[in-house]
């Protein structure tokens, strides 16, 4: 049996006024029938530009990409009937109803009456009470749903979100995912780029990390995380931190997370805390998690990068 | 594959949805065309014989609005989805150019027809119509429309802002329009003008419906027939070329 998404080697380089730009190197992978699959990467990586080169929107400079063996650009229409794809930027036609439009996609398709799958679809993204709203009087998180139902009009084997949750509510986030996850029980496979990595390690069997055009990391979620050099000591001050803490530390607001390796540095961390005179609050050690692994990896990656220079 | 009648009819709804605007406008600005060129001019110009003035503008009034509103209706549409975005959602779809050029054409067609009979219609108080041969007018407005609706796919495609758009049609497609012999017959332009109409693909297309109407035209219904029909098998074979590539909307 075939992968259901094959990445051969794909390279795509824009000429642009300051020389070209590299924006996917050689990215090479597979995503197997049935998987949960998180594409992850800083933004500017190449994500967008991989899935528009899976979408067909976009030709690649080398390399080919395939779903269930069918060419993106040789076999374009047997390509993109087994795709559905959920295009970042919010976009919608302002002429129609939520289900005109969910109608019209299924025509596109060569599908008509299909009215069962699309009630279920309304259902199933809470968009059952908006079936006759115009697109332009719902809000931003309901033209999300409304996109999403389109990707799915076909029934397609493989679903693409591209940063699906940006810009939406706690609720919908949840409705879409328990959606999202039966799709995969009964079979769909899912790419997923987001940048809430939390939702990544929730869901995704296996990531893949993009830097800068280029494949750095490809694994099984738990095996990534098991990887993590790292546990996490979190606390709270409103302080500043002696230098020594501080350049192992990251900041959000006035939460901190130092990355220590074992007990006795946890030990040595705090009191370093507190022998500057630094008042803590919450503190708890957790373990590392998947974006403590990512921004290990871009780091090291950077580091890398830098010798190269 | 019947995606293509999906897209025919979504594109049908577009302009039927605002039809004030794409519809009833276009009517309103030819019946002032009409009302105006018409008052002033019934008792100065005469063209055929026994034909009044009004009589005369009408059908080519006819079908300038119906060229005009042909060209707007594929170009404003691939515009505004690009703008928007929502181009997108085709895009993603097994579609075939030639499933996108029926759709668009025709639907630009169908458009140009609505508006080129609500003139006729509206206008019927104002002359008296005469049908002479109605195939040829049926002829010219659909080939005219067709025409119109694959350059106004060009049009869409190739324009990345309103203002393009607005080029094309104030540069390009409003003097073609002017200089074709709606509101004259070329045999009273100077010579220079006259041979410069005959090059207009437009004046044949007012020209042959014209006969239609008159039984009467300044060249042979036949002629005319010939470079419209040259004309539209030139154009749709740059647009559907253009719709293979992806002209400027895959990368």
């Amino acid at each position: 049996m075939s992968a259901a998404l094959v990445f051969d080697r794909v390279s795509k380089r824009y000429a642009t006024p300051r020389g070209v730009l590299d924006a996917l190197h050689e990215v090479q992978f597979a995503v197997q029938p049935g998987e949960f699959f998180a594409l992850l990467g800083p933004n500017g990586a190449g994500k967008t530009t991989l899935i528009s080169i899976l979408a067909g929107l976009t030709r690649p400079s080398s390399g080919r990409v395939a779903v269930f063996g069918a060419d993106v650009q040789r076999d374009a229409m047997q390509a993109r009937r087994l795709l559905g794809i959920v295009p970042q930027e919010l976009v919608f036609d302002p002429f129609f109803t939520v289900r005109e439009a969910l109608r019209f996609q299924s025509g596109y398709f060569g599908i008509r009456r299909n009215d069962d799958w699309i009630d279920e679809l309304l259902a199933g993204l809470g968009l059952s009470d908006k079936a006759d709203t115009n697109m332009r009087q719902l809000s931003g998180g309901m033209k999300r749903r409304v996109m999403v139902a389109q990707a799915l009009v076909h029934r397609p084997r493989v679903i693409v979100l591209d940063e699906p949750t940006a810009g939406v509510d706690v609720e919908l986030r949840q409705t879409l995912w328990a959606f999202i996850a039966r799709l995969n029980r009964d079979g769909c496979t899912v790419l997923l780029t987001t940048h809430y990595l939390e939702e990544a390690e929730a869901l995704c069997s296996r990531v893949a990390m993009l830097r800068a055009g280029r494949l750095i990391a490809l694994e099984r979620t738990a095996e990534l995380l098991r990887r993590a050099s790292s546990n996490v000591l979190r606390f709270k001050t409103d302080q500043a931190l002696p230098a020594e803490v501080a350049q192992r530390a990251r900041a959000t607001g006035r939460i901190w997370q130092v990355k220590v390796h074992d007990a006795v540095e946890v030990e040595q961390t705090l009191a370093a805390l507190r022998q500057a005179g630094v008042v803590l609050e919450d503190i708890e050690v957790r373990k590392a998690d998947l974006e403590d692994v990512f921004l290990e990896l871009m780091a090291a990656f950077s580091a890398t990068q830098g010798r190269h220079a | 594959m019947s995606g293509w009648r999906t897209l025919f009819v979504k594109e049908v709804l577009r302009f039927w949805k605002v039809a004030f605007q794409t519809v009833a406008a276009p009517i309103v600005t030819a019946m002032l065309y009409l009302l105006i060129f018409g008052h002033v001019l019934e008792d100065h110009v005469q063209v055929y014989d026994g034909v009044g003035y009004t009589a005369f503008l009408l059908p080519g009034l006819a079908m300038m609005s119906l060229l005009q509103n042909a060209f707007a209706n594929s170009s404003s549409s691939l515009i505004q989805s690009k703008i928007m975005g929502n181009l997108v959602f085709v895009l993603v779809t097994p579609l075939s150019h030639w499933a996108w050029f029926v759709a668009y054409v025709g639907s630009s067609v169908v458009r140009g027809l609505v508006v080129g009979a609500g003139v006729l219609l509206v206008a019927a108080w104002a002359a008296e119509l005469h049908f002479a041969h109605p195939l040829w007018i049926v002829v010219f407005a659909g080939l005219g429309a067709a025409l119109l609706g694959a350059l106004g796919v060009i049009a869409g495609l190739w324009a990345e802002k309103f203002d393009q758009m607005a080029a094309f049609q104030n540069f390009i497609i409003m003097p073609m329009t002017f200089l074709s012999g709606v509101f004259y017959s070329i045999h009273s332009l100077p010579p220079f003008w006259q041979r410069a109409s005959h090059l207009n693909p437009f004046f044949y297309m007012i020209d042959g419906a014209r006969y239609g109407f008159f039984g009467v035209s300044d060249v042979s219904p036949w002629l005319s027939l010939a470079v419209v029909a040259g004309a539209f098998v030139a154009v749709s074979a740059l647009t559907l070329h253009l719709l293979r590539i992806g002209y400027k909307v895959r990368h």
